[in-house]
Formats: structure tokens, sequence, C-alpha cells
């Protein structure tokens, strides 16, 4: 079997670690918990993401296992509506919204644009606190008595009817909420103010216009959910009646709300994912990306257009038909921006010089599972077709697909393309591929069954089913044992490689981005000297400080800098 | 990052502080006009559906306690942009004169919303178990105008005929009303907080024709508190008054 | 169904092939995409494998008729896709005129239905085939969503509203029913099953069932939980109402002095119109069920309460007259 090479053998240099980087300029829990370096910040948010995503994956775990059986033997119906809600809230709210943006966001956006840190660094560690916050209340919730609700919180069933810890769920949800509009808010302003010379809008790395699209539905959206979520609370404590209709309110009103966020809520966990790809794939093809300005401007789209499509998720509360057709429509517009981003990924491969780096595995993997995923969106904006698989397991394998199969693998493949930088060391390569791939059949394995199962018709947030579903289910399961080993390994190696590991040097792969000329790790001040662009992104023809040559063999096009 | 002098450490100029200072605020704003929003939409949507209620609430606010309240709120961001302007050209007493009005008619206006719930909470206007619409009208205080609890006797009535469930819908609207004034005025709250911290800045000197940035800021925060209450004045007080 | 690995429920109504149709031609269409894709991925991946250590790709930026073509093509298809789901769509949304309308409350863990003769039933429904039927729903409590995957359709189930929606049944079959909106503890056993019968078969159900049961006895007993008459006619006596253990055939005293035998006739006065004759030191509390129930059903419940006739009547909070012949 033809043995693909790797970056790194090329560059053939032995590196040291720098002397002074970011790590260890300062010493002390203090020193870590009073930080207002971009850098730490995004580390302590690794560790905390890290920590909620255990807790959601071991809710999903148990979850798995209950539906093996068609009676489900684990647990009581209680316990199991409280687990897919926990496992919800736990996922949604503090691991998939915060991943991407306050992990590979908050470390190398700064870095990306030339500036020494975001324009507000202490507002920065207020996020995380903020976070840390909401994520106490949460866990108060879970922990005593836990939450029954679904993380969708309709009313009545949230507002009067449950019984759980609903009032301090919602209270963390609400804290958490301006977590991430601050991080929004900062992120924004230093694309806007902090760019180092030469960076004009049109050289940023497709990363940052996928972060700053994120930023505008995290300023925009979050507010509402936070105000929705603050009126639900207050109905259970007060008995107020603003969504409950035995006292004149309407529960229609609160699905509205909550929608109105926690449509574009999914394109904050998308976009980012698709920055990181769009990264992934140019370096890996060591080629500029096909289409710059497309990419660029569909996440703008994705972020503008996602605000006008929430009601998709109430064609069949007995809304009005025409607002059905008018939300219907536009989910179809919103697809198209995706679209036109997988075909400018697939055709920057063309002609590329591709290596199999992990990275590049998970992108691929990426493209492959994000297009299962948002084709069935396709399914599910469809009037006709949502009558059916509406509230169906068809759901559920369908955003498991974005959410996990996009967003997740795009979060590792940031973690993977970054590590270098972050840590200064390389993760064992071969095991990380083979990671990456057990990882990719596993997901499949668990949530391609499903879509079946929902079109057969299986609703979801069922502890117990008729029999006629067990196969599937059983199989789903399976494949989810899979999949837990892909997430478990790539924990246990990259802490192993933080002393193991071969020491990186400032650009391994190499990149062609600002973050890369710097040492790895970074000094806490980013750069020793504010640099000064002068070259396009992606541009790895005239770029001598990257030591390559060779252009593929093959026609060349006309002399660069000319678009075809 | 360390600040030095009047620059910040991770910016480059002090311009590009100031800049990014601005920018900042304004996204900030944008925030709490969606955060607003909701509650805005809420307040319509009920409004339309329950009308005579939300005109019956309405009638039992004071006019005259939410006009002076309108009237203290604008005059406190006249003096807020005056120390704004003040710190613009360096009159370090000005700024803080300014700023301690700004704080007065703040704490004024907190005031008399405080002596506005107290009333509602007197007429078992709080939105829970002793919510009553007619309270007031059923049991009157010794100090009452007759005449008047006349007439809202006979609003009520009316009412209650063309609203069987006046009650329920009426304790909408005052969930409606303690929620976004009490929401307004805990960002009041935190304005006056922000304006101590700027008064004590400004008595050590620290604002300057180069660096008052903060002033500036906070006025914006200000202002759009006070723009907020000019929404829910005649949104809430003013209801069906031509009767 | 034994080696068979369906891949789609029943097609049972007249939405259910309309439906798949509409589904075939996503499918085919996505999964073109889908294929195409992948495999020039796959294709490139291998064809554009790095050989030398040091090279880079060819550096295209981009094109525009590319770009177009790939807006454009799908934009087209995904209206397509739009256009079909709507029609179908609008069409569930518009109930025809003349439907057979059924009743449906759901409430928390149990649908309720009626009828359009007044029949009840619970968790279960009997429909006739190729007969246009609509479904009026309302919630007692939280959200529910009544679905049956076999007539491809579903609606919400919302408090404080009506939701209406509209089938025909095309073919005689039991299928199930499920509620699909998440409603509490017991949700995933809140479902059922839709009997769907001749039209013959339907109607002669319609007047002469008697329920699940076939023993009007067991019938009368639930009915007798189900409509409530157990809150206040509590055996033990402490009910506001007098217990009807020994009632049947004893003599009941009643408040304006009167005698009366607790005869099949006065049981079924005491339904249908019970301030008729009021038990004295009862209040007149019991509400009417006038059209609440069928003929069949007062028979049941007659025959439950003259099963209840050797039950021990307790020491206080009986109807029956003191002396009596039965006790």
């Amino acid at each position: 079997m033809h043995t693909p090479t790797s970056t790194r053998a090329a560059v053939g240099a032995v590196y040291k670690m720098p002397q002074e980087h970011y790590l260890n300029s300062t010493y002390g829990i203090r020193s870590w918990l009073l930080t207002t370096d971009h850098k730490r910040i995004a580390l302590l948010y690794l560790l905390s993401v890290t920590f909620f995503f255990f807790v959601g994956g071991m809710f999903a775990t148990i979850i798995r296992i209950h539906l093996m059986t068609p009676r489900g033997f684990l647990v009581t119906p209680e316990t199991y509506n409280k687990l897919f809600t926990m496992h919800g809230v736990a996922m949604i709210f503090f691991f998939l919204i915060p991943s991407i943006p306050a992990v590979l966001g908050n470390f190398a956006l700064p870095l990306m644009i030339g500036a020494k840190d975001l324009a507000f660094p202490k507002i920065n560690l207020l996020s995380w606190y903020l976070y840390i916050l909401g994520g106490c209340f949460v866990l108060y919730s879970f922990s005593t008595g836990g939450l029954d609700t679904g993380w969708t919180f309709y009313t009545p069933l949230s507002s009067v009817y449950s019984n759980s810890a609903v009032t301090p769920a919602v209270l963390g949800i609400f804290i958490n909420g301006f977590s991430s509009i601050l991080t929004g808010l900062n992120f924004v302003v230093t694309v806007h103010t902090m760019r180092a010379p030469g960076m004009t809008w049109f050289r940023l790395p497709l990363f940052v216009w996928a972060q700053y699209a994120t930023s505008i539905i995290f300023i925009l959206g979050t507010p509402v959910i936070a105000i929705t979520l603050l009126l639900v609370g207050l109905e259970r404590m007060f008995h107020l009646g603003f969504f409950n209709p035995a006292l004149g309110g309407d529960p229609i009103l609160f699905q509205h709300l909550f929608w109105f966020y926690s449509h574009p809520a999914v394109y904050i966990m998308i976009l980012p994912a698709m920055g990181v790809i769009s990264e992934i794939i140019p370096t890996f093809a060591r080629k500029p990306i096909f289409g710059y300005s497309f990419i660029a401007g569909s996440s703008i789209a994705i972020a503008v257009i996602g605000f006008f499509v929430w009601a998709h998720h109430m064609f069949l509360t007995g809304e009005s038909v025409y607002a059905a057709l008018a939300f219907s429509f536009l989910s179809y517009l919103v697809a198209i921006p995706s679209a036109v981003k997988v075909f400018n990924w697939t055709s920057t491969l063309y002609k590329g010089s591709i290596s199999w780096d992990t990275p590049m595995l998970y992108g691929l993997g990426f493209i492959g599972l994000f297009l299962i995923g948002g084709l069935t969106g396709l399914f599910l904006a469809c009037l006709g077709l949502d009558i059916h698989i509406h509230d169906t397991y068809f759901v559920v394998a369908h955003f498991h697909y974005i959410m996990v199969g996009g967003a997740v693998m795009g979060y590792l493949g940031g973690i993977h393309f970054w590590w270098p930088k972050i840590s200064g060391r390389l993760y064992p390569e071969y095991l990380a591929r083979v990671s990456a791939i057990i990882l990719f059949t596993g997901f499949n394995l668990t949530f391609f069954p499903q879509f079946l199962l929902g079109y057969l018709g299986m609703p979801r947030r069922y502890h117990s089913y008729p029999p006629e579903f067990q196969v599937l289910n059983v199989m789903s399961t399976a494949g989810a044992s899979i999949l837990a080993l892909g997430y478990l390994l790539p924990m246990i190696y990259l802490v192993w490689s933080l002393k193991y590991g071969t020491v990186a040097g400032p650009n391994p792969w190499p990149a062609t981005g600002l973050e890369w000329k710097t040492d790895s790790p970074p000094p806490t001040e980013n750069f020793l000297v504010t640099p000064e662009v002068t070259w396009e992104p992606y541009d790895f023809e005239t770029r001598p400080d990257l030591e390559l040559d060779h252009i593929v063999a093959g026609k060349l096009p006309a002399p660069a800098h000319g678009d075809d | 990052m360390h600040r030095t002098g009047e620059l910040y450490g991770q910016f480059e100029t002090l311009e590009q502080q100031k800049e990014s200072a601005a920018l900042g605020m304004w996204v900030f704003l944008a925030t709490e006009v969606l955060f607003f929003g909701g509650l805005f939409m809420t307040y319509t949507l009920n409004r339309h559906y329950y009308g005579t209620a939300f005109g019956v609430g309405s009638n039992t606010l004071d006019l005259k306690l939410g006009g002076v309240n309108t009237v203290i709120l604008i005059l406190s961001s006249l003096t807020m942009a005056m120390s704004v302007w003040a710190s613009h050209i360096g009159k370090r007493k000005a700024t803080t004169a300014f700023l301690v009005a700004t704080l007065i008619l703040g704490t004024a206006f907190l005031g008399v919303k405080v002596i506005e719930y107290k009333q509602k909470f007197d007429h078992h206007l709080v939105p829970g178990h002793h919510f009553q619409i007619d309270y007031r009208a059923q049991h009157p205080a010794a100090n009452d105008d007759p005449k008047e609890i006349e007439a809202e006797k006979e609003e009520l009535s009316k009412a209650f005929a063309k609203d069987p469930d006046l009650n329920a819908h009426a304790q909408l609207y005052f969930s409606l009303y303690f929620g976004m004034t009490g929401l307004h005025a805990l960002h009041m709250i935190v304005g006056a907080g922000m304006l101590v911290w700027l008064i004590r800045q400004s008595i050590i000197g620290r604002f300057t024709p180069t660096y008052n940035t903060p002033v500036e800021m906070i006025g914006l925060y200000w202002h759009f508190v006070d723009i907020v209450w000019i929404y829910l004045f005649p949104l809430l007080y003013l209801i069906d008054r031509h009767q | 169904m034994q080696a068979q690995f369906p891949l789609i429920p029943e097609q049972a109504s007249n939405f259910a092939p309309a439906v798949d149709l509409l589904m075939l031609f996503i499918v085919v269409v996505c999964l073109f995409f889908a294929v195409a894709i992948t495999a020039a991925v796959i294709y490139f991946f291998f064809k554009y494998e790095r050989k030398h250590q040091t090279e880079i790709g060819v550096p295209i930026h981009g094109d525009m008729r590319l770009e177009t073509a790939w807006i454009v093509v799908p934009l087209v298809l995904s209206m397509a896709m739009f256009a079909w789901g709507a029609v179908v769509y609008v069409d569930f949304r518009h109930s025809p005129g003349d439907t057979l309308d059924i009743y449906l409350v759901g409430k928390q863990w149990m649908w309720k239905v009626q009828q359009p003769n007044g029949l009840k039933e619970i968790n279960e429904i009997h429909l006739p085939v190729d007969r246009d039927v609509r479904l009026i729903m309302a919630s007692e409590d939280v959200i529910h969503d009544f679905s049956v995957p076999a007539f491809r359709v579903k609606m919400d189930v919302v408090p404080g509203h009506y939701n209406t929606m509209w089938f025909r049944p095309t073919k005689a079959g039991r299928y199930r029913l499920y509620c699909s909106q998440y409603c509490g503890t017991n949700h995933a056993i809140m479902t059922g099953w839709i009997t769907v019968m001749e039209q013959g078969d339907y109607a002669a159900w319609l007047s002469g069932a008697a329920g699940a049961e076939g023993n009007p006895l067991v019938a009368g007993e639930k009915l007798f939980a189900e409509r409530a008459c157990i809150t206040c006619h509590l055996s033990d006596g402490k009910g506001r109402a007098p217990s009807l253990n020994g009632l049947y055939d004893g003599k009941v005293l009643l408040a304006d002095g009167r005698t009366v035998t607790a005869d099949d006739a006065y049981i079924r006065e005491s339904i249908l119109q019970p301030n008729a004759k009021i038990v004295a030191g009862y209040q007149p509390l019991m509400p009417s069920f006038q059209g609440q129930l069928t003929e069949e059903q007062i028979i049941a419940l007659t025959a439950y309460i003259k099963s209840l006739q050797n039950e021990p009547p307790p020491p206080t909070g009986v109807g029956t007259a003191p002396p009596s012949g039965k006790k």
C-alpha cells in the first residue's frame, strides 16, 4: 500500500521549545484564574467544555444502552426523560456553542489578524466566569431533581407541569447566554479595529470570516433566548401567565421566541466548524481556497438568512399556512450558501498536493457528514414531508449529522490543526489518523439507522418503543460504542503529546496564516514585532518563508495573481 | 495586558483604543435592543389580544408620577451629555458636577419608582396569588377620593362585562409592567453604579481631553436606558387615556 | 415480515403515496449530489496525493461560471422541492367539505376520542375506509402531537387552541398512533391504534358496540371510573354523593320525603336528570350526562351499579332509606 508522505518529514529540522512562551511566562493558579491572555482563556475553556462534553456524553451512553430493548430496561421513564433533556442542555449550551468560538476562536483569532490580544481581554475573562457560573447553576439543577422538559423547554410543560429543577437550569442558561454575547461582542470589535497593517478584510483568513458571522448571531440572537428563558423562570416562580393558556397566555408565543434564537444557534454551532475546514483544506492541499469571496460571503449569508427561518420548527403547530410557506421557502434559500461552500471545498482539492494528515482527514470527514446532514435538512424543510418526519428520529439523525458529524469533527480537526501552535508539540500522527477513521465509522453506524427509524415513524424522546424498531436501535447503540472510542483516543494521546510529542516548531504543516509566523507556543504578546501583511490568504506560491518550491505536476495556469 | 498611561496594552494606538470602545458599546447596545425586544414583542401581542384588560391596568398607573419620571430622565440625559462635553474640553470640576447631577436625577427616578411599586403592592396589583384587579375599588382607603372610586368601579364593571377573564388578563399586563419597568430599573441601578465609579475617576483627574472614553461610553449607555423609558412610558401609562 | 426489512410504513391513507413519492424525489436528488461529491472528494484525495514533500498545488482561485452553476442549479432543485412539498401541505391543511368529524382530546397521558354519535374511545379510533375524516383536537394540559405514520400525518395538539387535520384511510387494517410531542413522563406510552374498517362494519360498530370489552359489566365499571362517577359516589359513603353499595332494588329516601325504589328507570333518570330526585341529606351537585352517553353506555353503567347490590353498604352515606328490605 502506498504510504502517503506526511508534511512533517519535509521540514527535517529538529526544533526546541522556545524559552519563554504564554504557558510558562507566569506560574501559579492565580495567574491562570485571573489571566487576561486570550490564549490562556482559550485553554480554560478547553478544559471546561471538555468536562461538559463528558457530562453530556455520559447521558448519551446511558440513553443508547437503555434503548437496546423496546421496553427500556435500564432506567425509569422519569429518569430517561431527564437524561435526554440534560444531554441536550449540556451538549448544546455548554459544549457545542462555546466549543470552537471560545476555544479555537479565542486562541487563534488575535494571532490570525496580527493582534496582541482581543479588544477587551478582561471581558473575555468575564465571559469564561459567566460560563462557569451558568454551568454551576445547570449542574445544580442536574443534581437536585434533574431536568425533564426537553432542551426545548416547551410550555406549559416547562413553566407549569414539570416537577423538575427547571428554574435553576433556565437561570444557568440565561447567565451562560451573556458569556456568548460578550464573546461575540469581543470578536466583532476585534475584527473591526485590531487587524494588523495590511490585513484588509479580503485578506482575512476564512476562519475569521466565519467567527465574525457567528459573532453577529451571538449578538443579535442570544439576548432573545435570555429574556425568553427568564420569562419561563419568572412564570414558574410567580405563576405568571405569558405562556400558560389557563391564564390567558400562549404556548406558541414561547415557541416563536425560543426558536428565534435557537435556530440561528445551530448556525452558531456550524459556521465556526466550516471556518476550520476552510483553513484545513487549503493548508493540506497546499493551494488557495477555490472561491474565497464566495466562502466568505456565504458565511455572512447564512448568518443573515438564518434569522428568518425559525418557524420551520413549527410547521405543525397550527401556524398559518402562509407563514409555513414563507418559512419553508426561506429554509431552502439558507441551504444554498452551504451548498456553495461544499462545492468550493471540493474544488479546492482539484489539482492540489494533498497530504493525508489528521486535520485533513477530519476535514474530509466533515464534508461527507455535513453533506448528509445538510441534505437531510432539505427533507425537513419540505412541508409535505415534514408532516411525516417531524419529531421523529429522522430529525434526531439530521441534527446529529450536522452537530456531531459536522461541528464536532470540525472542532477536533481544528484542535489537531492548531495543536502544535497551542502546545508546541506534535500529536502522534498515525494513532490520530486511526482515531479519526474510528470516529467517522462509529458515527455513521450510530446515526444512519436513525434516518430509517424516523421514516418508519419512531417518534423522538421515547423511553420505550414498539418492538419492530428494535433492530435499528441495536445497530445504533453498537455504533455508539465505536464512536465513544473515537472520542476517547484523542483525549488520551493529546495529553500524552504534551510531554512526549515531538517539538513542532513554528510552522510544521506549513500553513500560510499569520499565526504560524510566530513561535509555537507563542509568547504572551503573540508577536515580538507587529506584523505587516502584504500577501493574499492561502498563497503558497509567493511565500519563500514556507520553503516550498515544487508545483504539482500538471498544467500550470497563466502567471499567478489572476483569477480565472 | 497592562496599561501604560492611557493606553491599554492590547492596543497599538489611543485611536484604536477609542474606536474599539465605541464600537464595543454600540454593539452592546444592539444586544440590549434585542433583549428588551422580546419583552416588547410579548407586550405588543398581549395588548392586541387583551386590549380591555390592558386599558384597565394602564389606568391604575399614576400619570403624574410617570410624567415626572420622564422629565427627570430626560434632564439626566442632558446632564450626562454636559458631563461628556465638559470632559472633552478638560473641565474636571464641571465633569464631576454634571456626573453627580446625573446620579442624583437617576436616584430620584428610582425613588419615584419605589413609590409607584409600593402603591401597586398596596392595591394588590402585584402578580401572584393575591392579585386582584378590583381590590382598590372594593376596599378604598380612607383618603381615596369617592368620585374616583366610583368612576373606577364603573370602568371595572364595563370591563368585566367585555372580558370575563379580566383578572387573569390584567395580571398579564402587570406581569409585563413589572417585568419591563423592573428590567429598566435594574439597568438604571447598574448605570448608577457606573456613575459612582465615573465620579471617583473624575475626581482623581483620570479624564483628559485625550482620554475621556469611559465618560462617553457610559453616557451612551445612559442615553440608551433613557430611550427605553421613552418607549415604556407611552406603552404602559398612556393606553386609553383619552377617556 | 420475516425476512423483510421495511424501509417505509404501510401506505394506508390518501397522503401516504403522495408523501412517499415526494420522499423518493428528494432522496434521488440528494443521493445524486451526495454520491457525486463524495466520489469527487475520494477521487481527488487519491489522485492528487502529495508526491514530493515540498510541492504545492496548482493555484486556482475560482471560476465565476462554476459558482453561478452551483448556485442556480441547487436553487432550481430546491424550489422544486419547496413547491411540491407546499402542494401536499396545503392540501393537508385544508380539510375538505364533507368530513366525518372526530373530536380528540389529548391529556397526560391518553387520547380521548369522541365519535360523531357521541361514542367515546380511549387510545383507539375506529374509522371507515375511503371516507374523509377530520380530527378536531384540543389538549387538556400540555402540548401533544397526534401522529399516524401509516397515514403520513401528524398535527400538534395545543392547549388553548383547536387544531384540525384531515386524511382519508384507504386500506382496512390496524395502524399505530403515537404522541409525537414530548409531554412528560409517559409520553412514550401515550400510543394506541387506529382500526380502519369497511364502511358497513364501521356503521355497525358505531351503533352497536359496547366498547372494546363485550361484557357490559366490565364496560360499565370502566365508564364509572372514566366519567368520574367514582369521585363523588365513594363506596365508603364519605363522598359528596351516596355510596351505591346495596342500592339496586332498595328503597331510597328523597329530600322531599318520598320513598322510591332504585330500579333501572330510577338509575337511568338519576344519570340523565339528576335533579329530578335528590336523595335526602345530599346537595343537588351531580351534573347531567344527557347527550354524553349512548344507550349502551347507560345500560353498561346500570349493569355495574346492579352488580353492587350485594356489596355491604357503609354505616353512613347511603341513599337507602332505613329501615330497608335489603341490608
